[in-house]
């Protein structure tokens, strides 16, 4: 059994203003095995979010089904980490009440949420920062407390949304080597969102490319390259060469079609 | 060889526009009063109707420590005055709040209660809350609960609309990530929506504070015989403009330093909030 299977999922948004429907994920069928690093690579507005967003429970699929572990889902859950496009964290809590903020839901006393949730701080690498406020981080700092919320909870896989966009190109390049070391160590299931080439093939084993809307499937690229990934390497580049082909298949064909 | 001191003087310039900078709130203040004082002397205007700051100033003395008697029957009872006036505040205030409060965040949470309870107060809102007086009258007597009545009028709304505006303009994603944490929907109200709708209901208490000494004073002058909007009043009909001034004067300080607590309160509760002035500087 996979870890989550994607059953001819179809997501039609009715845009009530001007009368139409709008068919945003066409018939996507997925198997996801336990322990893969899934990237969805698409061109922005291809509903690749909205499929995350449906794995996550936050939307609703118009027909199919979403099965995480067997089970059918139907709202969120801490089964499910997700890690937003912006960190999405409590302001008013510091980084380490952020990061147990799952355990005091579940009613954990303080000192004993605050150990189990220094052992995730120490993960990503903010020890020393445990005190301070969202307000008072950077953008990648906040970003590693939402990673170390999502990886505290145990989940069965971890939904990650663009997570790095927002962060500048350097601090982009150590926070996909820290989640690669952290994946590597944990053994989690990660489905990570992004819409960069490059991206996807540094982080995924398995790369999931999307045509643009409606959203389909285009190829699921395995994609075993060991690690850490030489990004220059001839394999690299072959990989990178034969997803970018599918890409502009895909744009000459919309072309042709318009 | 050169000393530590000579290395980095202290230039006397600079030390002057350090001791100005803690006064320069008070210049504005000082020239107003100093043109107010010399036009009151001119003799343009008989002392009467335009008491200069000098004799305001006694006469408050007076009201507050009843050293010669100026004010007559009020001499030295400025204290019980005040109190009257800052209870009947403090109680119309602290109902409006609670009310307010717990009317907004269900309005704004639940669609059940903005469709039921929303549409009926939105229709009481725009009634101005001095036109109830009469009816507070009947209801209660002349006493202090047609005052808090009428300072409860005043304060709901404010409340009320800030924290239905903070309630719905939650940060959607942190009622996702909420979600996503395993909340459940009591959870979501007092562990997210409630502390992330906070700055707004501050937003509307500040308002409601000022609301809250206005329609005291009101309430005072129609239906109560105490506190600082009846000296207000009755000095009126007496001429005792030193004294009407020195009642608009104790209503303005007390309601400033309310708001300066209710600014504490909230500095302390906000104090994830890292508030940048325009220029960039943390304070």
């Amino acid at each position: 059994m996979a870890a989550i299977e994607l059953r001819n999922i179809v997501k039609v948004f009715s845009d009530k203003r001007r009368g139409r429907d709008l068919l945003t994920l066409d018939n996507i069928n997925l198997d996801i095995e336990a322990n893969d690093f899934v990237c969805l690579l698409g061109p922005s507005g291809c509903g690749k979010s909205t499929l995350l967003n449906i794995i996550a429970g936050f939307e609703q699929a118009t027909s199919g089904r979403t099965l995480v572990d067997g089970k059918q889902v139907e709202r969120p859950g801490s089964d499910r980490g997700v890690v937003f496009q912006q960190p999405t964290l409590m302001p008013w809590l510091t980084a380490i009440d952020n990061v147990a903020f799952h355990l005091k839901l579940k009613g954990v006393a303080k000192t004993e949420r605050h150990d189990h949730a220094m052992e995730f701080i120490d993960l990503v690498g903010l020890r020393g920062f445990e005190h301070h406020h969202p307000s008072e981080m950077s953008g990648g700092m906040n970003q590693r407390v939402g990673i170390a919320r999502a990886l505290l909870m145990n989940p069965s896989v971890i939904l990650m949304d663009e997570p790095f966009a927002a962060l500048d190109a350097q601090t982009k390049l150590e926070m996909q080597e820290e989640l690669v070391a952290i994946w590597q160590k944990r053994r989690c299931t990660i489905v990570f969102v992004t819409h960069s080439v490059d991206e996807a093939l540094v982080l995924g084993n398995k790369i999931v490319v999307m045509t643009r809307r409606p959203g389909r499937i285009r190829e699921a690229v395995n994609f075993d390259l060991p690690r850490p990934r030489d990004i220059t390497s001839p394999e690299f580049n072959d990989a990178k060469r034969h997803i970018l082909a599918l890409i502009r298949e895909e744009s000459t064909r919309l072309a042709q079609a318009s | 060889m050169t000393s530590v001191t000579d290395v980095s003087p202290v230039r006397p310039a600079f030390r002057l526009t350090r001791a100005f900078q803690g006064l320069e709130r008070l210049v504005v203040p000082a020239l107003l009063i100093a043109g107010w004082e010399a036009f009151a002397r001119s003799g343009m205007l008989p002392p009467a109707l335009l008491p200069a700051p000098s004799a305001v100033l006694h006469a408050l003395g007076d009201w507050v420590f009843g050293f010669d008697e100026t004010t007559q029957t009020y001499s030295g009872h400025w204290l019980r005055d005040a109190l009257a006036s800052a209870l009947r505040v403090f109680g119309g205030f602290a109902l409006a709040s609670l009310l307010g409060i717990l009317a907004g965040v269900a309005i704004g949470w639940s669609r059940l209660f903005e469709k039921t309870l929303e549409p009926t107060l939105q229709m009481l809102r725009p009634i101005p809350p001095v036109s109830w007086i009469p009816l507070a009258i009947i209801w209660f007597g002349i006493a202090d609960k047609p005052a808090i009545f009428l300072v409860f009028l005043g304060a709901f709304f404010p409340v009320l609309m800030n924290s239905i505006h903070g309630v719905k303009t939650v940060d959607h994603n942190l009622v996702r990530a909420g979600a996503m944490m395993g909340a459940n929907g009591r959870q979501m109200l007092t562990d997210i929506v409630l502390p992330a709708a906070l700055p707004s209901i501050f937003a509307g208490l500040r308002i409601a504070v000022g609301s809250a000494w206005m329609l005291t004073v009101t309430a005072e002058m129609v239906a109560v015989k105490s506190g600082l909007g009846y000296v207000l009043w009755d000095s009126y009909y007496f001429l005792r403009y030193d004294i009407v001034l020195a009642a608009m004067i104790s209503i303005g300080l007390l309601g400033y330093l309310s708001d300066l607590g209710l600014k504490a309160i909230m500095a302390r509760t906000l104090r994830w909030q890292q508030t940048t002035t325009v220029q960039g500087r943390a304070r």
